[in-house]
C-alpha cells in the first residue's frame, strides 16, 4: 500500500493552483498541437521544452506542464484523423481507417466523442498500469551495475532497430550517429577534448536540445516547403453535428475499448515500441474478433474505439521504462527524457527514492490532466475543430520561428541556431532516405551515460571485456537485444505495422 | 542509388570519424578504457551498416524536383542569415523578414506574407518578451 500512500502524497503536489492552470494550459495547446497537421506530440513537446526551461519553472510544474502537452496531443491527433482523413501524427493513422468513414456518414461528432471517451479510457487505466508497475520496475533495476545499464541501453537500442524501423542497417547507422555526436565535446573523466577541431564552441558538445529541435521541428518545415502544402483543409471542414454518442454506440464499444487498453499498455511498455505499434496491434487485433459483418473500415464505432484506446494506453506505457529505467523507448518519451535532463532530473530508480515528489507529483498530474482532457475534449471539439483551418503557409513559419526563440532562449548563441539549422537540413535528408530519425536522438541523449556505465564496469573489472557478461542479470538483457534485433530479420516483418511503409511515413510524426 | 552514395558517405564518415579518434590527446589521468576506445566502437558500427546499406540498398526515395531542392537551399540560407543577422538587426525586425519570406515560399501572396510576417514576429515578442519575460536578441532600435 506504499504505492496508494505515494500517489496520495503526489496528489497534494499536484494539487495546487499553480500546477492546475498548467495543467489546464497544457491539455488545451496539447490538443491543439495534436490536431494541427504536421505538429505531433514528440515535435510539439520538443518546441514547447527550451521555453519551458527558460521561463525559469521548478522541474514540477514544468514536467506537468509539458506531460499535459503529450497527453494533450494524443488526444488532439485524432481530430483531423476523423475530419480531414489526414493523421495529425503517426499514432493516429490507424484511427482515419474508421473514422473518416463514419465523419463522412455524417457521424463525425459521435465519432469524435467515441474517440474522445476510449482515448480516457486507455489513458486513465495506462496512467493506472503504470502506478502499479514502475515500482516494481524500480525494484529489479535497483539490482543494476555498470555492465547491466550498458546492456540495457544495447537492448534499447537494438529493439528500437529491430522492431520499430524498416531496415536495421539504417536504424544502427542512426543509433551511432546519435552517439556519435553525443561524444564531441570535452571527455567528462579524463578531461580531454573529442571532435571538436579547436572550436570553443564544441567544448561543451552539442545541446541534445538543439539537435531535438532541427530534427523534429525544422524538417517539418521543409517537408511542408518540398511539397508545398499549399492551403490545407479550406473547404473540406466537414460538419460536426451532435457530439453525444447513443448509449447503444458506447455500450458496443465498450469491450474494445477495455481490449486495447491492454494490448496498447504491453506495447507501450516494451522498449522500440510506442504508441504507433500500440494502436497498430490494437486496431487489427480488434478487427480480427469482433469484425463477423465486414464493417471495419467503412465506419464501424470500435474500428474507432480501439486503435484510440491503443496510443493512449501505449502512451501511459512508455511513461514507464522511461520513468523508472531512464530509458525511452519511442520518439515521444525520448523527447521527455530530454525534458528531464534538462531540468537537472536523472530518471531511474533513484528518482524514485530521491525525488519521489517530482515523480509521484508527475502521476497525479496524469490523472488530473486525463480528466481535464475528457471535459475539454466533448463540449470544446468544434473550437478545435476550428484550428484545422490555419492554413500551413501560415503556421509553419510561425513553428520555426517559435523554435529559434526557444533555442536561443536557453544559450543566447546563435552558434546554436545555425547548428539547429544544419540539423533541420540533415533531418529533411534523412527522413527522405527513410533513415528512423528515433535512434538518432536517442544516441544523442544516452551516449554519455553509455559510455560512462562502459567505462566504468571496465574500472571495477581492470578492463576485463568478459566481466560485461558476468551477471544473469546481463546475459538476459543481451539474449533479449539480440533477439529484439534479429528476430524481426528472421520472421519477417509480422510485428511491423505494414500501413507505416507507405510513404505517408515520410512526412509523418517520428512516433 | 542513393542509398548507395548515402552508405560511402556514411563508410567515409566512419574513416573520418576513427581517424579523427586516433588523434585524440591523452591526459595523465586515465581509466583502463581511455578516451578512445568508445569512439572506435562507434565508428566500427558505423562502418559496418553503412557497408550493408551499400550492398543491400532500398528503394529509390523520391527525390524533388531541382526547383524544390532550390527552394529548400534558399529556405536554409534564409534561416542561417537569421542566425548571423539576428543580434546586429534584433529580434522583430529579422523574424518577420524570415518568416515573411517562409510564408511566400509555401503559397501566401506577397502581401499576405508580409502581414503574417510581422503579425507572427509581433506576436511572438509580446507573448514571450513582455508577458513571459523571455529575453530575445535586441536590435538597435531596442527591440
Amino acid at each position: 500500500m506504499d504505492t496508494l500512500a505515494s500517489l496520495a502524497d503526489g496528489f497534494a503536489v499536484a494539487l495546487t493552483w499553480q500546477n492546475l492552470m498548467l495543467a489546464l494550459i497544457g491539455c488545451f495547446l496539447g490538443t491543439i498541437i495534436g490536431a494541427l497537421p504536421g505538429l505531433g506530440p514528440s515535435n510539439g513537446v520538443a518546441i514547447l521544452i527550451p521555453l519551458a526551461f527558460t521561463l525559469g519553472l521548478p522541474a514540477t510544474p514544468a514536467l506537468i506542464l509539458l506531460t499535459s502537452v503529450y497527453y494533450g496531443a494524443m488526444y488532439g491527433g485524432r481530430i483531423s484523423s476523423i475530419l480531414l482523413n489526414i493523421p495529425g501524427d503517426e499514432p493516429a493513422l490507424m484511427t482515419t481507417l474508421d473514422g473518416h468513414p463514419m465523419a463522412k456518414a455524417g457521424k463525425a461528432g459521435e465519432a469524435l466523442a467515441i474517440s474522445g471517451l476510449a482515448s480516457f479510457i486507455g489513458a486513465f487505466f495506462a496512467t493506472w498500469g503504470l502506478v502499479f508497475l514502475a515500482p516494481q520496475l524500480v525494484k529489479v533495476a535497483l539490482l543494476f551495475g555498470p555492465a547491466e545499464y550498458f546492456a540495457l541501453f544495447v537492448l534499447a537500442f537494438a529493439t528500437l532497430g529491430g522492431i520499430a524501423s524498416r531496415n536495421q542497417a539504417k536504424a544502427a547507422l542512426a543509433a551511432v550517429i546519435g552517439l556519435g555526436i553525443a561524444t564531441i565535446g570535452v571527455d567528462g573523466q579524463t578531461g580531454v577534448p573529442r571532435f571538436s577541431f579547436g572550436e570553443v564552441h564544441l567544448y561543451d558538445g552539442i545541446d541534445f536540445l538543439v539537435a531535438i529541435v532541427g530534427l523534429f521541428a525544422l524538417s517539418e518545415v521543409f517537408i511542408f516547403l518540398e511539397h508545398r502544402a499549399g492551403s490545407g483543409a479550406d473547404d473540406k471542414a466537414v460538419k460536426v453535428g451532435r457530439i453525444v454518442p447513443p448509449w447503444k454506440m458506447v455500450r458496443e464499444t465498450l469491450p474494445a475499448m477495455g481490449r486495447s487498453t491492454i494490448f496498447g499498455f504491453i506495447a507501450g511498455v516494451l522498449p522500440g515500441a510506442g504508441a504507433s505499434l500500440g494502436s497498430f496491434i490494437s486496431y487489427t487485433f480488434e478487427k480480427r474478433i469482433s469484425d463477423r459483418k465486414g464493417t471495419f473500415g467503412k465506419g464501424d464505432p470500435r474500428g474507432v474505439a480501439a486503435p484510440e484506446a491503443g496510443n493512449n494506453s501505449a502512451a501511459g506505457g512508455a511513461l514507464v521504462p522511461m520513468l523508472a529505467l531512464g530509458v525511452p523507448g519511442s520518439g515521444t518519451t525520448a523527447v521527455l527524457l530530454a525534458m528531464l535532463l534538462a531540468l537537472n532530473i536523472t530518471p531511474g530508480p533513484l528518482l524514485f527514492q530521491q525525488n519521489p515528489d517530482v515523480v509521484w507529483g508527475l502521476i497525479a498530474a496524469l490523472f488530473i490532466g486525463n480528466i481535464m482532457l475528457l471535459a475539454m475534449n466533448l463540449p470544446l471539439v468544434s473550437l478545435f475543430v476550428r484550428v484545422l483551418l490555419i492554413p500551413t503557409r501560415y503556421l509553419m513559419p510561425a513553428v520555426a520561428m517559435i523554435s529559434f526563440v526557444g533555442i536561443y532562449g536557453i544559450s543566447g548563441s546563435t552558434f546554436d541556431l545555425v547548428v539547429m539549422v544544419i540539423f533541420g537540413v540533415m533531418g529533411w535528408v534523412l527522413r527522405k532516405l527513410d533513415v528512423p530519425l528515433v535512434p538518432i536522438i536517442l544516441g544523442v541523449l544516452l551516449g554519455d551515460q553509455m559510455e560512462k556505465n562502459l567505462r566504468r564496469a571496465m574500472t571495477i573489472h581492470d578492463g576485463d571485456w568478459t566481466m560485461l557478461f558476468n551477471s544473469w542479470l546481463a546475459i538476459g538483457l543481451w539474449a533479449f537485444a539480440i533477439v529484439g534485433f534479429v528476430l524481426p530479420l528472421i520472421v519477417g516483418r509480422y510485428f511491423r505495422p505494414k500501413i507505416a511503409d507507405e510513404a505517408i511515413a515520410e512526412g509523418s510524426d517520428p512516433d | 542509388m542513393s542509398d548507395r552514395i548515402f552508405g560511402v558517405f556514411g563508410f567515409l564518415l566512419a574513416v573520418f570519424y576513427i581517424w579523427q579518434a586516433t588523434q585524440i590527446e591523452l591526459s595523465f589521468i586515465s581509466d583502463p578504457f581511455g578516451p578512445k576506445a568508445f569512439p572506435f566502437m562507434i565508428g566500427t558500427v558505423l562502418a559496418i551498416s553503412s557497408a550493408i546499406i551499400v550492398l543491400k540498398p532500398d528503394t529509390e526515395p523520391e527525390w524533388p524536383t531541382f526547383a524544390r531542392l532550390f527552394e529548400i537551399g534558399m529556405a536554409t540560407a534564409v534561416m542561417i542569415a537569421y542566425a548571423l543577422f539576428l543580434k546586429d538587426y534584433g529580434f522583430v525586425a529579422c523574424t518577420a523578414v524570415a518568416a515573411s519570406y517562409l510564408s511566400w515560399r509555401l503559397g501566401s501572396n506577397p502581401v499576405s506574407a508580409i502581414i503574417a510576417g510581422v503579425l507572427i514576429a509581433v506576436g511572438i515578442y509580446v507573448i514571450f518578451h513582455l508577458v513571459l519575460g523571455l529575453s530575445l536578441a535586441r536590435g538597435p532600435w531596442g527591440f
